[in-house]
């Protein structure tokens, strides 16, 4: 988030595109609730009617896919009406005639042919976003799981530039993260192109910094391989080993049947975890991990805030905290690693990591928390980037086009299948499905259909049906609502039993290299 | 009565808590209100998330594929193949056959120290993790 969850207190406007966020941050969208009973407004994007529906003051239900075409729309009202924050646009940023160029292509009754969302209403959101200083736009993954993926969030950010909503409290670009340390693991370098705090592999002055601090010499300078392309190189037999810690995906990446493919077409593969996954079934070496309860260390929400957690008990029986796990194989390996404990490796990255530099555990015990940037011992943290100028300059406008789903519906495959979660199972279900109250609640998946696309094939609530794609068939209960609209089913991916990723689409965000679930093309039809 | 402060497992809100301890065992969950983030709530995932720790299914031994079937083995005997095939794989293949997927659920420190183990001591940038998914 360029902001703070705190700054929703004080925003008079909130944008929710591609976000459920009651269901998937509730403390989030609670706030976001909280927001409109005191009179904030709410403009929803979203094809489904998730619970914030009954909250919205503006709810625009674009086709799936179209998301580009909708704020690339708005900008064009915004231009067209003269509702752009010009002095944030001459003095703060660039790129402003390449920006109205592009999105003088989409007039609201244009968008309104792509997108299927009202003219009308287009044109009240724009009005609306423009004339509200403190506005926040608040995103998830239903705006980057997509081919386009990229193509959104520059977009979206654009749109908030245009209209000056970045830099000070309670605007900006806020993508809610789904993993309680997906932002610290992005953080720490867990990207196949740069250190911790971001530093470039392939910069020559950041290879030198690590060699040196790591007192070795021959770093490798290429970027690596992402998550979508291990698997095509472990599938062509270019990628031998694999060693994933806490990680499914098994369960959570697109196109399964090639997933499982790919892994075991590999020489060795270990996997680290608390419970025996459906990837860790697949292991040569199955490592027992500590859970979060088990061990000291920090997590980095959201937000940026990086938090301390404390160990409460031991693991189970002969079970490790990772930590240490890593330690002993490195020390075997021959490369010596001799951490106490994760405070000293926490003094290590502060080091190295200059937006960590000044986050200690020590400090970390008397506060609730710092938010990077944090640059040394004395600084308070950062609550909202970007103040007085952004961090690279000027902001550059770069302005996209919209282009189609990868698969978009045919006369066989005739409907989209997007993917989402459910508020009382979290991801694989790893965790949560051995929680009795929350697998009471949700103890299985459903596929919701319009009534009357049901209708039309028979399908009635609770009837078993089979959905297909080019890719592979599952079968489940239907849940006949009008919550998806007409020609789109929704299923969530949480349940083993009826993996919803042996359907999904692997194509994936040239840059992000973020797969498509949010939509590909299936057919349904009633089994019994 | 012991309270031990953590950090909610789930989504990213990052929400505080306590676990409470009764003789060494978790029995529950307590608010922890003057936190900035969730202001002592939580939502039903976060009140119950200390009800897998203690679940009989966790993994409590390192296990070693012989003979097509994962079997119960020692540390020592896991972590010294685990080191042997990566350096033997590495050697033969080079660096770029490996590869490491790090984890949105585990600790900073952990993920930088498994980031340090690819690039210092395999030689490989090939790490990544589910952020994308």
């Amino acid at each position: 988030m360029t902001n703070s969850i705190n700054e929703m207190d004080d925003a008079d406007l909130f944008i929710v595109t591609g976000s459920n966020t009651t269901e998937q941050h509730p403390l989030i969208g609670t706030r976001v609730v909280n927001a409109v009973e005191r009179g904030a407004k709410l403009i929803l994007m979203d094809p489904r009617e998730i619970p914030l529906a009954r909250y919205a003051h503006i709810h625009l239900r674009q086709n799936i896919g179209t998301d580009v075409a909708v704020l690339n729309g708005m900008m064009n009202v915004i231009i067209e009406e003269g509702l752009l924050d010009k002095e944030y646009v001459d003095t703060r940023t660039e790129g402003f005639e390449a920006l109205k160029n592009t999105v003088s292509k989409y007039s609201p009754r244009v968008v309104e042919q792509i997108s299927g969302v009202d003219a009308s209403d287009l044109v009240e959101a724009a009005r609306l976003y423009a004339g509200t200083k403190k506005a926040m736009i608040l995103y998830a993954m239903g705006i980057t799981q997509h081919t386009t993926g990229t193509d959104n969030v520059k977009t979206v950010a654009n749109l908030s530039m245009l209209t000056g909503h970045f830099g000070f409290p309670s605007v900006g670009v806020n993508p809610l993260r789904g993993q309680n340390n997906v932002q610290g693991a992005c953080d720490m370098g867990g990207l196949p192109v740069v250190y911790s705090g971001y530093q470039k592999v392939d910069d020559p002055a950041v290879k030198k910094k690590f060699e040196d601090a790591w007192g070795v010499t021959d770093l490798n300078d290429k970027p690596g391989l992402t998550i979508t392309t291990m698997m095509k190189a472990a599938e062509k037999g270019d990628l031998k080993a694999l060693y994933i810690m806490g990680e499914n995906p098994m369960l959570s990446d697109p196109d399964l049947g090639h997933i499982e493919l790919s892994l075991s077409n590999l020489d060795f593969l270990i996997v680290q975890d608390i419970f025996m996954s459906e990837t860790a079934k697949l292991a040569d070496v199955v490592l027992p991990a500590a859970c979060f309860a088990e061990k000291t260390g920090t997590y980095s929400n959201t937000e940026r805030r990086v938090q301390i957690a404390h160990k409460a008990v031991d693991p189970p029986g002969l079970a490790r905290s990772d930590w240490e796990i890593i330690q002993d194989i490195s020390n075997r390996a021959g490369y010596p690693m001799n951490y106490a404990n994760t405070t000293e490796i926490m003094a290590e990255i502060n080091k190295v990591t200059p937006s960590y530099a000044g986050i200690t555990h020590s400090r970390l015990e008397k506060v609730f928390g710092l938010q990077w940037p944090c640059p040394n011992e004395e600084h308070p943290g950062t609550a909202f980037l970007h103040k007085d100028k952004f961090t690279k300059g000027l902001g550059t406008f770069l302005p996209c086009d919209f282009k189609p789903l990868a698969e978009v519906p045919d006369s066989e495959y005739d409907f989209i299948l997007t993917t989402g979660r459910v508020y009382y199972q979290f991801h694989t279900g790893t965790m949560t499905r051995k929680i009795d109250i929350l697998e009471r609640e949700a103890p299985k998946a459903l596929i919701e259909i319009h009534p009357d696309d049901a209708k039309r094939l028979g399908i009635r609530n609770n009837d078993l049906v089979e959905v297909s794609s080019r890719r592979g068939t599952i079968r489940l209960k239907a849940e006949v609502t009008p919550r998806v609209p007409r020609k789109v089913v929704f299923s969530t991916f949480h349940f083993s039993e009826t993996p919803v990723n042996l359907l999904t689409n692997a194509a994936h965000d040239p840059v992000s290299g973020i797969p498509e679930y949010k939509g590909c093309a299936v057919k349904i039809r009633r089994i019994a | 009565m012991a309270k031990v402060s953590t950090i909610c497992p789930f989504c990213g809100c990052g929400c505080n808590f306590y676990l409470v301890l009764d003789e060494g065992k978790i029995t529950g969950i307590e608010p922890r209100p003057n936190n900035p983030v969730n202001k002592g709530m939580l939502c039903a995932k976060g009140w119950n998330s200390h009800e897998f720790i203690d679940s009989p299914q966790r993994l409590k031994t390192p296990l070693v594929r012989k003979n097509g079937v994962l079997t119960e083995t020692t540390w020592d005997e896991a972590l010294d193949l685990v080191t042997s095939k990566l350096s033997s794989i590495r050697d033969t293949f080079g660096s770029n056959s490996l590869a490491f997927l790090s984890s949105a659920k585990v600790t900073n420190e952990e993920n930088y120290l498994l980031m340090k183990l690819a690039r210092a001591v395999f030689k490989t940038n090939n790490v990544d993790h589910c952020a994308r998914l």
